[in-house]
This record gives C-alpha cells, structure tokens and sequence, in this order.
C-alpha cells in the first residue's frame, strides 16, 4: 500500500524561535499586531508499506534518525492512504 | 616527543566544508602532517588527531550539520572518538558532533536570527582537553566567531558542569543567546571538543591575533 506522508517539524514548546519572532515583529510593522507566531517544517512524501502501523514505525525511525533533533525538536507524523 | 611530522592530522572534508585549508595551514604552522580525509572514507587508521573544520556542509539542509551526520565517515569518527584519540570540530563541525551526540547539546539559530562575524574575547574554562592544555584556567583569549547557527543549548546544563564539560564561554556580552555563555564543550573523557569559534582565524599577529594556535598545539 502506497501511503502519503506529512512530518510536522516544531522547536519544543517555550524554545526560543528567532525565525518567528522575526517574522511577528515584521508583521508590527506592516501594523498587523500578531501573537505566539510559529514556524513549522513541513516534510512530504509518498512511502510503500504494509500497512500503516508499519509505515508510522518506519517514519518514526526516521524522524530519530535525521529529520529531527530530539533535544530540540517536537513532530507529528500524519499518514493517509491512497 | 617524537617527530612532529609523524603526528597525522585528518581534516574531514564535506560538499560544502570550507575552512579546511585554513586548518591545514595551522597544522602545517605546527610542524604536523596533515591529510584530507572526504565523507564516503571509512578508515582513520593512520590519524593521530581529527578536525571537522567549519562551513555549510550539504548547505545546511534540514538542520546544519545533520546530513553530514549520517555519511559514511561519521562512524569512523565514533569509533576513532572511543579510543580515546582527539577530536576537534569547529563550526560546522561543532554542530555535526552535536548531531550526532559526541558532545552533550546543539548549536541552533542565534538569537537575533543573524549571522554574528566579529572578533570575541572567550574564557578557556578547562585545560584537562588535548586542545586546551596549554592555556591556563580562565584565560582570556581573542578568536573571531563567524556564524548563524552558533547557540549552545542543552536540556542538561548541570551534568555539563559536574563533569567539567564547558569548554570555552564568551566574556562579557553574549552575542548570540547561548546557554551560560557556553560556546564550546566536551565529551565526557574530554578528548572530543566541539566550539562554536575559530581558532584557525588567529594564528598570526598579522591578521589581530594569534591566541588559537595553541588548540592545534596541544595534541602535539
């Protein structure tokens, strides 16, 4: 079974993210007052497995290995089939 | 001391590293050989000492420093860290020995989200590693930082401390938001150092100051 794959990238909660602070006083200055601006990396692609379950293990393995940084990072992993 | 130019010294090379020619010329200033080694090599064997110098290997894709994290080489690196052998990376390499969790943390975007090139006066604060040796505890040493990605953070600053990890701080004001002013740590043994600063930019008198040379001393 084919699956579409979606890895949601974020700091952990109460990380310092200078991407969004930079992003939030930029909007100040175009007189849009926003708060608790994030940035998220999206990753997408299409992967074959057995099943779901199987195909969550394997993109979990993923994120541990190189998609994400543990120390720092927090994810979400969503599936959906073809 | 046995010859100097019997002391082998690996500069790691990525598609993207580029202060490798600079390590070479202050290892050459020493008196020690120097060999480039590339990321799809799997033997150190014939090094003494390995230096991961600083750049944009694989163009900081994903996170800087972590798709060099998973080539070939990084294992070698491993295995020649666990003996015991020294093992410095700079920059770029500093954040690839954070990726791969030779040394405790990772170096993440600055604070101010800008990339910080400037002289920095540092405090070496401990000697006990094979590139700090021969400074003194608490010197004061001038050496350019030239970086994006260059805050140390951590989730556990107090083992640092209790095992004599912190390697080198900023004096005075932080530049780029680091954790307790921490630009430079260690492994456990100590033989592997990862730092943010480049000591290969201060060799000379000539160009302001020649304080870095000793990390390329020390091993000697």
């Amino acid at each position: 079974m084919n699956y579409a794959i979606e890895v949601k990238i974020s700091l952990k909660k109460g990380m310092l993210n200078p991407e969004a602070s930079t992003i939030e006083k930029s909007l100040g200055l175009l007189n849009y007052h926003v708060t608790d601006t994030q940035t998220i990396d999206i990753i997408k692609f299409n992967l074959d497995a057995e099943s779901e379950d199987e195909a969550q293990r394997e993109v979990d393995e993923m994120c541990q290995k190189l998609l994400c940084n543990p120390v720092i990072h927090d994810y979400e992993i969503i599936i959906s089939g073809e | 001391m046995s010859n100097l130019e019997d002391i082998n010294v690996g500069i790691i090379r990525f598609p993207g590293t580029n202060c490798d020619r600079d390590i070479e010329y202050a290892v050459n200033l020493t008196g020690a050989s120097s060999k480039y080694i590339y990321w799809n090599q799997k033997d150190l064997s014939d090094m003494d000492v390995v230096v991961i110098p600083g750049g944009f290997s694989y163009g900081d894709y994903l996170r800087a420093g972590s798709i060099a994290s998973i080539t070939p080489i990084i294992s070698a690196i491993e295995s020649f860290a666990a003996e015991n052998k020294p093992v410095l990376g700079i920059c770029n390499g500093a954040q690839i020995l954070g990726e791969i969790d030779l040394v405790p943390g990772v170096f993440i975007e600055n604070d101010n989200a800008k990339f910080i090139c400037q002289s920095q006066i540092l405090e070496v604060k401990t000697t006990r590693t094979p590139f700090t040796k021969l400074y003194e505890k608490n010197q004061l040493v001038d050496i350019p930082i030239a970086h994006k990605e260059g805050r140390y953070y951590t989730d556990n600053l107090e083992e640092l401390y209790d095992n004599d990890q912190v390697v080198l701080t900023f004096k005075g004001e932080n530049p780029n938001g680091s954790l307790d002013n921490i630009t430079g740590v260690c492994n456990l043994e100590g033989n592997v150092v990862a730092m943010m600063p480049h000591p290969e930019r201060a060799l000379e008198d000539l160009v302001g100051s020649s304080d870095g040379l000793n990390f390329f001393k020390g091993y000697l």
